[in-house]
C-alpha cells in the first residue's frame, strides 16, 4: 500500500518533470534552426549563371562549401575573392564551393561576377526556396557539407582567409 | 500501514478526523463539544500525514494550499508588472531595447530593461511560476478528490451520536413511539418530493441532495490544467506558428513554417477609402481630416507544392485556395490561417525611359525596365541600343567611394547605361538614378530620358497556425462546467436518526444553510418534529445578548 503509493507519486512527478523538461528545452535551449552541424543537409537544386543544374546529392563523396551571399552585403563582398583564390585548389582535392545568391536581379549579380572574375558556381535562389529550407537570416552564413552529405559547421558572418581556407579543409574528403 | 479501526469496526487510515463510515470523531477529537470541522469529510489528506522520502516530500509541498496560493499571488504579481512599460515584441521593430526603455520611461524603464521585464511572460521563472502553479493544481487535487470520493462512498447511513450532536444544523424531539414510523415515511415521502436521494438502516435514513456539486472545484481545476497544457503545447514543434511575409503584386513566395511546402502569390493590394462625398457621413470624414480607410484587401492565392522533394526545384505547383484577405477576414487552408497585417505602396516597379539626342530632341524608343529583373540590353530601333552596364537597386557611395546598393528592394534604383547609336558606335556612358542623369565620362551627345514610372503595392500578411485552441477551449469550457457545477448546487445531507426513543435531526452542507433549514421544516411540517436549530446562529445570539443588556446599562 506504502509502496504503490510511492510508485504512484513518483511516476506522477516524473511524467510532469519529463513534460515540462522538454517545454524548457525547447523554448530554451533546442536549436530549431532547420541547418546546424551534425544534421543532414537538405537536397536542393538550382540552375548556375552558365545554366548548369546544380544538385547537392549528385556532389556525395566531395565536400560542398555553400555560401550564401548578396552584393549588397559588404562582408560577402568581401569573401568572394579569397573563395576565388582557393577555388581551384580545393577543387582539385575535391571541394566544391557553391555561393547561393538571395535572389537579387540577374543582372546585378553577373555584373557583380563579371567584375570580380568570379569562375567558381553560382546560382540565384529565385523565390528563396533553399535560404528558406536552410533557415538562412543573416548574410554571409557559410555551410560546411562533408562527403557523407553531412552538414559539419554552420558559420555566420564574414570570414577571413585563414577561415576559408580552414574551412575548406575540414570537408576535404577523406580527412 | 497503520489504521484506525472505529467502534462501528470501519478501518480509516491514519490521520482520519472523522470516522469515514459512521462519523464518529476520533479519539483526540471526541470529548470536545465544538462543531465538528466538515472539510473534507474529515479524511486523512494523506499527503500531510506521511512524508518519509524526497517524493513524498515533493508531493506534499506541491498538494499545500497555501504554497498554491502563494504561487498564485506571486504569479499574479509579475503578471501585473510585466504590464507596466510595454513588452519588448511592441516597441517600434527598429528600437534598441537597451536604450529605448530609459529614453521612454526614465530611471524606472531602466531598471525595467535592467531586470528583463521587457522579455517577462517568456521568461525562465515566470515560465517556472505558471508550471509551479500546474504542478500544484494536479497535485492537490488528486491529493483531496480521492480521499472524498472514498468517504462519501464509505458513509453509512446510522451516524455516531457524537457526529449528530456536532453538527451545525441539529435538533431533538421527544415524539410518542406509536408516531415514529408514520411520521418517518411522512417525513421521508417530503425529502423524496424535494428531489432528494434517500437510503435507509435500521430505521434510520440519510436524504442527500446535490453530492455532485463537490466535484466542482475539481472539474474546475482539470479545465485549468488543461488549459495550462495547451499552452505549453505551444512549444512543441509544429503545434503553434506565427510568422509574416510580405509579397509584392504579382509575385509569389514560399509560406515561412510550411517547410517549402506552400506558396503564397498576391494578384492584387487593395486600399480602399469612403467616399468623401458621401451623404451622410461626407461631413463626418470631411472632419476627420484625412480619407477614412474602408478596406485593406489582398486578394491572394495559395499554392502547394505537390511532387519534386528536392528543394528549388519548384516542382508542381497546384493552387490549393484563392480568397480575398481582409483585415479580420483570413484565408484558411489545413490549419494555416493568413491575416492582413501590413502593406506598402507605392513601390517602384518599372522605370522606362527614352534615348534622346541632346541638340535636336529627337527621342528614339522606348524602353520599360523591370526593376526586380531588368534585361542586359535593349534594343531601340535604327541601330539604338542601350546596355546596362551596372543596376544598383537601392544605391549608395560604400565607404570605399565604390557605388553599392543597400539592399535588393528598388528604394532608389541607379544605372549605368551605355547608350549606342549610329553617331557614337564606341557608346556614350551615362549614370542614371531619380532626378539623376550624370556623365561620368565626359560629354554626351545623347541622353537617358525619363519617361513613366510604374509602382506596385506590397502587403504583409500574417502567417498564423494554432493546434492548440481547440485544447484551449475545451479547457475554457470544462472549466466553466466545474464553475457552474460548484456554485449553483449544494450538497445537502440530512440524517434523521432513532436514538434512545427519541428524534435526532441532524444536516450538513457545503454552503447555502437557510436553505437546508428551509428543507427540514418543509419536510417535518404536519408532524410533531421540532425544527432543528443552527448551532452557530444560536452561538452568536448568545454573545449578542449580554451585549445588548451592556448598553440598555450604560
Amino acid at each position: 500500500m506504502k509502496r504503490s503509493r510511492l510508485i504512484m507519486r513518483t511516476s506522477i512527478l516524473a511524467v510532469i518533470a519529463i513534460a515540462l523538461a522538454y517545454t524548457f528545452y525547447s523554448n530554451f535551449i533546442a536549436d530549431r534552426s532547420v541547418a546546424r552541424a551534425g544534421n543532414d543537409a537538405v537536397n536542393f537544386a538550382l540552375q548556375d549563371l552558365e545554366g548548369e543544374r546544380f544538385e547537392l546529392e549528385e556532389y556525395r563523396g566531395q565536400g560542398v562549401f555553400l555560401n550564401f551571399w548578396g552584393t549588397y552585403c559588404p562582408p560577402c563582398v568581401k569573401e568572394m575573392p579569397i573563395m576565388e583564390d582557393l577555388y581551384e585548389e580545393y577543387k582539385e582535392q575535391g571541394v566544391e564551393i557553391m555561393a547561393v545568391n538571395v535572389n537579387e536581379p540577374e543582372l546585378t549579380v553577373n555584373q557583380f561576377v563579371n567584375r570580380l572574375n568570379l569562375t567558381f558556381p553560382i546560382a540565384i535562389d529565385k523565390g528563396m526556396r533553399v535560404s528558406d529550407a536552410y533557415g538562412i537570416s543573416p548574410l554571409p552564413t557559410t555551410i560546411l557539407i562533408d562527403e557523407h552529405g553531412e552538414i559539419v559547421k554552420v558559420h555566420t558572418g564574414g570570414m577571413t582567409e585563414g577561415q576559408v581556407k580552414e574551412f575548406l579543409e575540414m570537408i576535404k574528403p577523406g580527412t | 500501514m497503520k489504521k484506525v479501526t472505529c467502534e462501528c469496526g470501519h478501518k480509516n487510515p491514519h490521520g482520519t478526523e472523522i470516522c469515514e463510515s459512521c462519523g464518529k470523531p476520533i479519539e483526540e477529537n471526541l470529548e470536545q463539544k465544538k462543531l465538528l470541522d466538515m472539510r473534507y469529510e474529515g479524511v486523512a489528506r494523506r499527503s500531510q500525514t506521511y512524508t518519509t522520502t524526497i517524493i513524498d516530500k515533493i508531493w506534499m509541498f506541491f498538494s499545500s494550499v497555501k504554497v498554491g496560493i502563494w504561487l498564485i499571488v506571486l504569479t499574479l504579481l509579475a503578471s501585473a508588472l510585466g504590464t507596466l512599460f510595454p513588452q519588448e515584441m511592441y516597441i517600434p521593430p527598429t528600437a534598441n531595447p537597451s536604450i529605448y526603455y530609459a529614453e521612454e520611461y526614465g530611471y524606472l524603464g531602466e531598471i525595467y530593461y535592467l531586470l528583463g521585464l521587457h522579455n517577462l511572460y517568456s521568461s525562465w521563472w515566470y515560465m517556472l511560476l505558471v508550471a509551479g502553479l500546474g504542478v500544484s493544481l494536479i497535485i492537490a487535487s488528486l491529493d483531496r478528490v480521492v480521499p472524498l470520493h472514498r468517504a462519501l462512498k464509505t458513509q453509512r447511513v446510522t451516524r455516531h451520536t457524537n457526529f449528530m450532536k456536532r453538527q451545525r444544523v441539529f435538533g431533538t424531539s421527544s415524539i410518542s413511539q406509536e408516531e415514529v414510523d408514520s411520521t418517518f415515511s411522512k417525513v421521508r415521502e417530503r425529502l423524496e418530493a424535494n428531489k432528494y436521494k434517500i437510503s435507509e438502516e435500521n430505521g434510520n435514513f440519510v436524504a442527500e441532495k446535490g453530492r455532485f456539486a463537490r466535484w466542482g472545484p475539481y472539474v474546475n481545476h482539470i479545465g485549468l490544467i488543461l488549459f495550462l497544457i495547451g499552452c505549453m503545447l505551444r512549444y512543441f514543434p509544429g503545434m503553434y506558428i506565427d510568422e509574416h511575409v510580405w509579397i509584392r503584386e504579382g509575385d509569389q513566395v514560399v509560406v515561412p513554417g510550411t517547410d517549402g511546402q506552400y506558396y503564397i502569390a498576391n494578384d492584387r493590394f487593395l486600399l480602399e477609402f469612403y467616399d468623401e462625398n458621401d451623404e451622410i457621413f461626407g461631413e463626418a470624414i470631411e472632419r476627420s481630416g484625412s480619407p477614412v480607410v474602408k478596406n485593406f484587401q489582398t486578394d491572394a492565392r495559395l499554392y502547394e507544392r505537390t511532387d519534386a522533394d528536392t528543394v528549388g526545384d519548384l516542382g508542381e505547383l497546384v493552387e490549393v485556395a484563392e480568397h480575398p484577405i481582409r483585415v479580420n477576414f483570413p484565408m484558411s487552408h489545413d490549419g494555416f490561417n493568413f491575416y492582413q497585417l501590413d502593406y506598402k505602396l507605392n513601390e517602384l516597379k518599372t522605370m522606362s525611359f527614352t534615348l534622346e539626342n541632346k541638340e535636336t530632341g529627337d527621342t528614339f524608343g522606348r524602353m520599360d525596365i523591370d526593376l526586380y529583373d531588368p534585361e542586359p540590353s535593349y534594343d531601340l530601333g535604327d541601330g539604338h541600343e542601350v546596355i546596362i552596364r551596372d543596376y544598383f537597386p537601392d544605391y549608395f557611395l560604400n565607404n570605399d567611394d565604390v557605388p553599392s546598393t543597400r539592399s535588393k528592394i528598388p528604394d532608389n534604383p541607379v544605372f549605368i547605361f551605355e547608350m549606342i547609336t549610329p553617331e557614337t558606335p564606341e557608346g556614350e556612358v551615362s549614370f542614371v538614378g531619380i532626378r539623376q542623369n550624370l556623365e561620368p565620362l565626359g560629354e554626351n551627345d545623347y541622353k537617358m530620358t525619363f519617361v513613366d514610372v510604374e509602382t506596385n503595392n506590397v502587403t504583409a500578411l500574417g502567417v498564423r497556425k494554432d493546434r492548440t485552441l481547440p485544447i484551449l477551449i475545451a479547457g475554457g469550457v470544462i472549466f466553466m462546467i466545474g464553475l457552474i457545477q460548484g456554485s449553483y448546487w449544494a450538497h445537502r445531507r440530512i440524517w434523521v436518526q432513532r436514538i434512545s426513543g427519541d428524534v435526532w435531526i441532524a444536516g450538513h452542507t457545503n454552503k447555502n444553510w437557510l436553505t437546508l433549514r428551509k428543507d427540514i421544516d418543509e419536510a417535518i411540517k404536519e408532524t410533531n418534529l421540532k425544527s432543528p436549530l443552527d448551532q452557530v446562529e444560536e452561538k452568536e445570539k448568545e454573545v449578542e445578548v449580554p451585549n445588548q443588556t451592556n448598553k440598555n446599562e450604560d
